[in-house]
């Protein structure tokens, strides 16, 4: 389970106010704590409250700042693709791109620039449409991402396709639908695409947020799921992960497996 | 018609050890895929064969073995130059006098033996104790100190008596031997400990027990090779080189014990088959230092090794 620290995020009070003033500590500090955590991956994003213009010196300072506390690789999630770029720039090692949809004006943006700067890349199983109502849906708009990516070089080891999760309390006839895409992404090639999912997203809104999260990521594991972007500061949830990637067999069992997965 | 070779792609690689110092260092492990799929990655190092020396003249030898080490049974260090003669890669010096229940010799007569052994040859030094948890705890310190600086291969540090031979290995700059019970999740278990005491993993080798063939060898097989698939995937606290203390299992067994016989032939050949045997098929499981008695056996485990480190042709 390659778990994607998700706490460097503008929509987060501490780091919003750390984006203002410029201040790199509260960044620092989630990096190193996400970092110890059992982090592979470090999730960026500057929030809905930078404007637009902004976004690429932003992104590149988050980066940035980031990489000086932490050794772990970037996941960097914009809607905007020149603050995607800005990022791409000043990273050291083996980004993420988060993410291309599968419509094709995004994809021709995305995957060349994945390509370009050897990053991997998250590519969600939606479109200008919206959503998918279920499995099958979701699996026609990633299987349009796979030809996609294949077509600009990207390996499928490096393509990480997201069902996209919905809040319990919202869309609860989605969740089985999350589940079977992502037992069956991995029929769509070989090597198969990886999957990943914003797993915080199940319950929003909803009061025992930690419970559901660590439920559903058990779940997801259960069905093949390869990554997560997660709140990796909860130690519960990283045991759990740690837990089951033992009972998957995806790694020898010790003692003390709970720590060799934060050490992985 | 052409054939596509597949290949499987691995994440990770082996750990590489150095033992010993000079001209006769030996490394061992770093490997990168299976043992000797020269076509799939770098094996950069082959595998290797120490001889043994005891400290004492062997009591359970048959005399065909013994008798190639005459004149030099009491004096481990010339033992050892013949051993060096016979073409060892590195020398395990066995403490038996050390042995509670024998002589028991005390930790700094037996520095002073492995001392005496080590200014003897230039090759890499294994020392390993008498398998009493507790004595062992007391004389590897002793020894690690008095071969302080030389880089040997101490052991076997098992999960009760790690600490203190650990912790001899750490001051003094040597390796340490890790043993576990034919258990690979006990064996990645002490390795964490160890490593948690601040001893580099790439000075560990791993002793993951084993047994001679016919008496168990697929067992210390399928763990050795769970290992060797681990590493590649990027388990480092299995990733460490695995020593094979065949010479003590194959010589024990009724295979190497009966005389010569009608029905079973040649005591001595059958002997040797059975110590190569034993070595070669768990070198191609993943071991990297075979320790063996006879000289004929080191010969062919080499050769072998030499044959097997040829490239393939595709």
């Amino acid at each position: 389970m390659i778990l994607i620290g998700e706490r460097i995020n503008g929509m987060f009070r501490d780091i919003r106010e750390a984006i203002l003033n410029r201040d790199p500590e509260p960044v620092k500090r989630h990096a190193m704590l996400q970092t110890e955590n059992g982090a592979r991956y470090l999730d960026i994003n500057t929030g809905p409250t930078v404007a637009p213009e902004d976004q690429p010196a932003t992104m590149e300072w988050l980066v940035k700042v980031t990489q000086e506390a932490s050794h772990l690789p970037c996941c960097i999630d914009s809607t905007n693709p020149e603050a995607i770029e800005a990022g791409l720039k000043v990273h050291r090692g083996k980004a993420m791109i988060n993410s291309t949809t599968a419509d094709q004006w995004k994809m021709d943006t995305y995957l060349p620039m994945a390509a370009k700067y050897g990053a991997a890349i998250i590519g969600l199983a939606m479109n200008e449409k919206g959503v998918p109502k279920d499995a099958n849906d979701r699996l026609a708009l990633a299987m349009e991402i796979v030809a996609n990516a294949d077509a600009h070089g990207i390996p499928m080891e490096e393509l990480y396709i997201d069902p996209l999760v919905l809040p319990a309390n919202v869309g609860q006839d989605h969740g089985p639908e999350v589940l079977e895409t992502i037992r069956q992404v991995k029929l769509l090639a070989s090597p198969p695409p990886k999957t990943v999912v914003g797993l915080s997203n199940i319950s929003q809104r909803c009061p025992n947020r930690p419970l559901l999260n660590r439920t559903f990521l058990v779940m997801g594991m259960a069905c093949g799921l390869d990554a997560a972007i997660a709140d990796v500061e909860d130690n519960e949830l990283v045991d759990m992960a740690a837990t089951a990637n033992i009972i998957l067999n995806k790694e020898i069992y010790c003692d003390s497996y709970l720590k060799t997965f934060r050490q992985q | 018609m052409p054939v596509t070779i597949a290949k499987e792609r691995w994440s990770s690689k082996c750990l590489e050890t150095v033992l010993g110092t000079g001209s006769k260092q030996v490394k061992v492990g770093g490997d990168c895929t299976l043992p000797f799929l020269h076509f799939e990655g770098e094996i950069p190092n082959p595998p290797v064969a120490a001889l043994e020396v005891l400290d004492a003249p062997p009591q359970e030898w048959p005399d065909f073995l013994s008798a190639l080490y005459e004149g030099v049974l009491g004096d481990p260090a010339a033992w050892a130059k013949k051993c060096v003669e016979y073409g060892a890669d590195l020398v395990a010096l066995r403490l038996t006098r050390i042995h509670p229940d024998g002589e028991n010799a005390s930790p700094e007569e037996a520095a002073r033996v492995a001392a005496s052994v080590a200014e003897a040859v230039d090759v890499p030094l294994i020392v390993l104790g008498c398998g009493v948890e507790e004595k062992d705890a007391a004389v590897l310190p002793e020894v690690a100190s008095a071969l302080s600086g030389k880089n040997c291969l101490l052991g076997c540090a098992t999960q009760e008596n790690y600490k203190s031979i650990v912790a001899g290995c750490i001051a003094n700059g040597h390796a340490v031997i890790a043993s576990s019970p034919l258990d690979i999740n006990l064996a990645k278990q002490l390795n964490i400990l160890i490593t948690e005491m601040n001893l580099e993993p790439e000075r560990i080798v791993i002793d993951p027990s084993i047994g001679a063939l016919g008496y168990g060898i697929e067992y210390a097989y399928s763990i050795i090779e769970r290992m060797r698939t681990g590493a590649l995937m990027g388990d480092r606290m299995l990733a460490m080189p695995v020593i094979l203390l065949v010479g003590q299992e194959a010589w024990k067994t009724k295979e190497a014990r009966t005389p010569d016989a009608p029905d079973w032939g040649e005591q001595k050949k059958r002997a040797i088959l059975w110590e190569v045997m034993t070595a070669t098929g768990l070198i191609h499981a993943g071991g990297h230092i075979a320790v063996v008695r006879h000289p004929e056996s080191l010969r062919h485990i080499k050769g072998h090794i030499a044959q097997m480190m040829q490239p393939q042709r595709y």
